[in-house]
């Protein structure tokens, strides 16, 4: 068992998932609330990682992490190394890669909310954020579970913007997926299969928990 | 404190709103058919939504003015709003939702506070129980106490009791009326139901596509309806199917027996012919109740039935007499005591023809 890349994968995805929380909770609420009209290309633009093929966001990612692009070049006299090939490269490239996942069941159960509670929220004098912390986040916090729970999972499983951005460094960027890559081209079938297990059982417990929270334990009786 | 409106806003829809409007302390009916722009007006009050053009102000304070920019948003303005669904937070006790709005005010004194509106809407035992799990009723009592707690100084109510029957209505009615007398503040209460209208209101604008087109009060609005939309609205609390029995025209009168009766009533004459069906009806304020059977009066109808119900219905007496059909009955207070009416009382009826309305039934 290949522990390094499990607790690998682990921490990359725990750190992934903190981000995306972050990210997402604003990023939602201003798709769902927002009244502008060009939030469809905001949109757009969060969704393209779950119609682009991996190999491509990670290309272009590689591409912007690489010395010769402003941001690579700023990271590298930053820090004094490349962002390409790190963890912290991977970490970027996650987050990015795994966006939709968090952004959209957030976004999702805020459009569920009956917007008069929001409302009502404000005709109680309520201000923008004291009805996100009261109302909209209390109301929608199995979507924002769902949400880490899927960018965790989704973390967990991603192989081609792994293998473009971060390679096959072991105890950096060797996750699970790819030491299960490695094994199977070395033909270690048996090692393959004790870490495809661990993977396969986690996926099944994430799938349980996300599907045993689809119940809305406060959800109004249909008002007569 | 008086409100004062001049409201113009133009939907994507095309609907146009443009409407001025004066409020003083008391209830205002605001009263109009669904899609008559009742909604988007106390919106604009609310500052949910942005007028394109007016002013609204609750006496000095001014809280939206086109012409110098002064647009103050929902959360100051100091306004309670009680939607038609109640819109109570579910994941909150009724306790939890009616302190919503008083975050600013001290422990002590919020408690208080919430105790007295809690027993003034008669929900003080059910306060820690959650909204789901309380009736509709209770719900929009909730729904009043929390909009009301928090001292606003003008109160938007959204069809409030629209989705509950005639009994709890009337008793919120009467708990609504009593905070009213304490507060003196305006409140706007848009219905489409002419019962509210009558048991509530002290004023009545009457408003159809976006236009105030009639003001005053509830029976001055409803009574003489010249406008044929607020005919329709203004409603008739006795509607019968009935079929023609025998057409007389020299009298210009026909007879019509109600269907699954063996009640008649002579109505107007009109186009239908016997054996047609036909439907009438009748104001509940247009029947005269008599407690013995009358002699020498040009009416009719004249019906003899037994009084099965008897309530208050905010200003009003409402009797149910069966007559062979249901007739449901207003009469004034004094008028009821006078009479000693009692349930299962034998009474009589007395309709006029021209009271009778009627319409043909499209098969």
């Amino acid at each position: 068992m290949d522990w390094h890349a499990i607790s690998l994968t682990a921490r990359l995805a725990a750190l992934v998932s903190v981000i995306l929380l972050v990210i997402s909770l604003p990023l939602a609420h201003w798709l769902t609330f927002s009244r502008r009209r060009w939030t469809f290309l905001i949109e757009s633009i969060v969704s393209l990682p779950l119609v682009l093929p991996p190999t491509v966001l990670g290309f272009y990612l590689l591409m912007a992490m690489g010395t010769r692009s402003p941001l690579g070049r700023w990271w590298n006299e930053w820090t004094g190394h490349p962002l390409a090939f790190t963890f912290e490269g991977l970490v970027i490239a996650s987050v990015l890669y795994s966006l939709p996942f968090a952004v959209q069941p957030v976004a999702a159960a805020f459009t569920q909310i009956d917007p008069s509670l929001r409302e009502a929220s404000a005709t109680l004098g309520a201000s923008g954020f004291r009805t996100f912390a009261r109302v909209t986040l209390p109301l929608s916090i199995e979507g924002v579970v769902a949400g880490l729970v899927l960018s965790f999972a989704h973390t967990v499983g991603e192989f081609g913007v792994v293998l473009m951005v971060g390679g096959n460094l072991p105890g950096i960027t060797r996750t699970v997926s790819i030491s299960i890559y490695d094994h199977v081209q070395a033909l270690e079938y048996q090692q393959a299969n004790e870490t495809a297990l661990v993977l396969l059982a986690f996926s099944l417990l994430v799938l349980m928990a996300v599907h045993g929270l689809r119940r809305r334990p406060w959800a109004a009786a249909p008002i007569a | 404190m008086t409100l004062s409106a001049t409201v113009t806003k133009r939907l994507s829809s095309g609907f146009t709103l443009d409407i001025d409007l004066s409020a003083p302390p008391g209830i205002t009916m605001l009263f109009g058919a669904s899609g008559s722009g009742k909604t988007t007006l106390l919106r604009s009050l609310a500052g949910l939504i942005r007028p394109d053009k007016g002013r609204i102000a609750i006496g000095e304070r001014v809280l939206f003015d086109a012409s110098t920019g002064i647009d103050v948003a929902v959360q100051d303005r100091h306004v309670g709003y009680v939607f038609q669904q109640a819109a109570l937070f579910p994941h909150m006790s009724l306790r939890e939702n009616i302190e919503y709005g008083l975050n600013h005010v001290s422990g002590e004194d919020r408690r208080q506070r919430v105790s007295t509106i809690a027993e003034s809407f008669h929900i003080a035992q059910i306060l820690d129980r959650r909204p789901a799990h309380v009736s509709g009723g209770e719900r929009q009592r909730a729904a009043l106490a929390r909009a009301l707690v928090t001292e606003p100084s003008l109160l938007l109510l959204d069809e409030p009791l629209s989705a509950l029957d005639h009994a709890i209505q009337s008793r919120i009615i009467d708990d609504l009326r009593r905070a009213n007398e304490a507060r003196r503040i305006p409140m706007i209460y848009v219905t489409h139901s002419h019962r509210e209208v009558y048991a509530l209101g002290e004023r009545v604008i009457a408003i159809d596509d976006g236009r105030a087109i009639a003001r005053g009060t509830p029976h001055e609005v409803l009574d003489r309806p010249e406008q044929s939309v607020i005919a329709n609205l203004a409603g008739f609390e006795n509607v019968f199917d009935a079929r023609v029995v025998e057409r007389r025209e020299r009298s210009g009168t026909m007879e019509c027996r109600i269907e699954g009766s063996a009640t008649e009533l002579e109505v107007p004459l009109n186009a239908a012919q016997v054996g047609a069906s036909i439907r009438i009806a009748i104001r509940a304020g247009d029947i005269l109740v008599g407690i013995e059977e009358p002699r020498g009066l040009s009416a009719r109808n004249v019906l003899r039935g037994r009084l099965v119900e008897l309530a208050a219905q905010g200003p009003a007496m409402v009797a149910v007499v069966e007559a062979g059909a249901r007739f449901i009955v207003h009469l004034t207070p004094t008028g009821a005591e006078s009479l000693h009416l009692q349930r299962g009382d034998h009474v009589w009826l007395i309709v006029k023809t021209y009271s009778c309305r009627t319409a043909a039934i499209q098969r």
